[in-house]
């Protein structure tokens, strides 16, 4: 019995490992004249994500915008667009949505500083904290005369 | 000063939480447009009926732009609250046949009625990409100068025509008459 569920497992197993090994990008049937311009096509279809189906690349989705996509990608670099047009073209019409990375713009600078300014506000803190309890610890050590004598005075009138 | 140092992380942590919370109820779906406030994309093409058919063929006064589909299944839904604005004269509507046949187009108008003025021919969906279309069903509002004010993704049925439409076009017509 034992040997059954190994074996189950096993087969499992194989078919997972065997899925992985499945290519997940959409066979393209594009002609490119350079091998560098079918590069650049993989690159923009993996960078640039499906309107449609959201949490998918260009090169990923089946959606029926995104086929189109992939086609005026391909059209745009055998005319011998470059990268930064076939990027303003995406944006144009479909807006930052379509850029897995959003591009730096007065928009999208607090996105982008966020996390650095967090981390100083976090420094900031820590140093008030820190700060805070030296100057507290120092200050509770020694207390002057004055102080002393009436913590004095105060103890002597509960007894 | 202590009393405002104490509750500046309680401040910041209730306006994070309203933040995220706020998150939660955003329709993460439809994407705002870039053509709000630009012109409509210039077209030359032909309609299902396959007449040619350009911007200058545009009705002159604020209208609906329709995405649709023969295999749109919503497209289905929002059908009778375009044929009654149509009927009624409420707005002109225009459709733009997105990724689809021309016949398999003409069979769908002929069995469920024809609420466009005409349809754009947009089989490639070459035209939809320059209007920022994602898919079926869409629907724009344009006004008489053929710039788009606004944009609805997905079902536009009576209430979405009462609170969304209906206000935008009483905005449009009453900047036309001041």
């Amino acid at each position: 019995m034992r040997h059954f569920y190994t074996s189950i497992c096993l087969v499992f197993i194989l078919l997972t490992l065997g899925n992985s090994n499945i290519a997940i990008a959409q066979v393209d049937t594009f002609k490119f004249d350079t091998p560098e311009q079918q590069q650049r096509f993989r690159k923009l279809s993996d960078e640039l994500r499906c309107p449609m189906c959201q949490n998918t690349n260009l090169s990923g989705s089946t959606g029926g915008v995104a086929e189109d996509l992939r086609r005026e990608i391909h059209r745009m670099i055998v005319e011998g667009l470059t990268d930064a047009d076939i990027e303003k073209f995406m944006f144009d019409r479909y807006g930052d949505f379509i850029f897995y990375k959003p591009r730096f713009r007065a928009e999208t600078a607090f996105l982008w500083f966020a996390p650095i300014l967090f981390l100083l506000l976090g420094f900031a803190a820590g140093y008030m904290v820190w700060r805070k309890s030296k100057l507290s610890a120092h200050q509770s050590a020694s207390l002057d005369v004055g102080q002393l004598n009436r913590l004095n005075d105060l103890l002597d009138s509960k007894q | 000063m202590n009393r405002f140092a104490f509750f500046v992380p309680v401040i910041a942590f209730f306006a994070l939480a309203l933040m995220l919370w706020q998150g939660l109820y955003l329709d993460t779906k439809a994407l705002p447009s870039m053509l709000i406030d630009k012109p409509m994309p210039e077209f030359a093409l032909t309609t299902v009926d396959g007449d040619e058919v350009t911007n200058a063929d545009l009705p002159d006064q604020a209208f609906l732009l329709n995405i649709w589909g023969s295999y749109c299944l919503p497209c289905l839904i929002e059908h009778p609250t375009f044929m009654r604005l149509a009927e009624e004269g409420e707005i002109p509507v225009v459709g733009v046949n997105y990724r689809d046949r021309q016949n398999l187009a003409l069979n769908w108008l002929d069995d469920n009625g024809n609420p466009f003025e005409f349809s754009i021919l947009d089989e490639s969906g070459r035209f939809g990409i320059d209007l920022g279309v994602y898919g079926a069903p869409e629907t724009y509002l344009v006004d008489g100068d053929g710039v788009i004010r606004y944009r609805h993704v997905s079902v536009l049925d009576e209430s979405v025509w009462r609170e969304e439409f209906m206000p935008a076009i009483a905005e449009l017509r009453s900047g036309v008459s001041q």
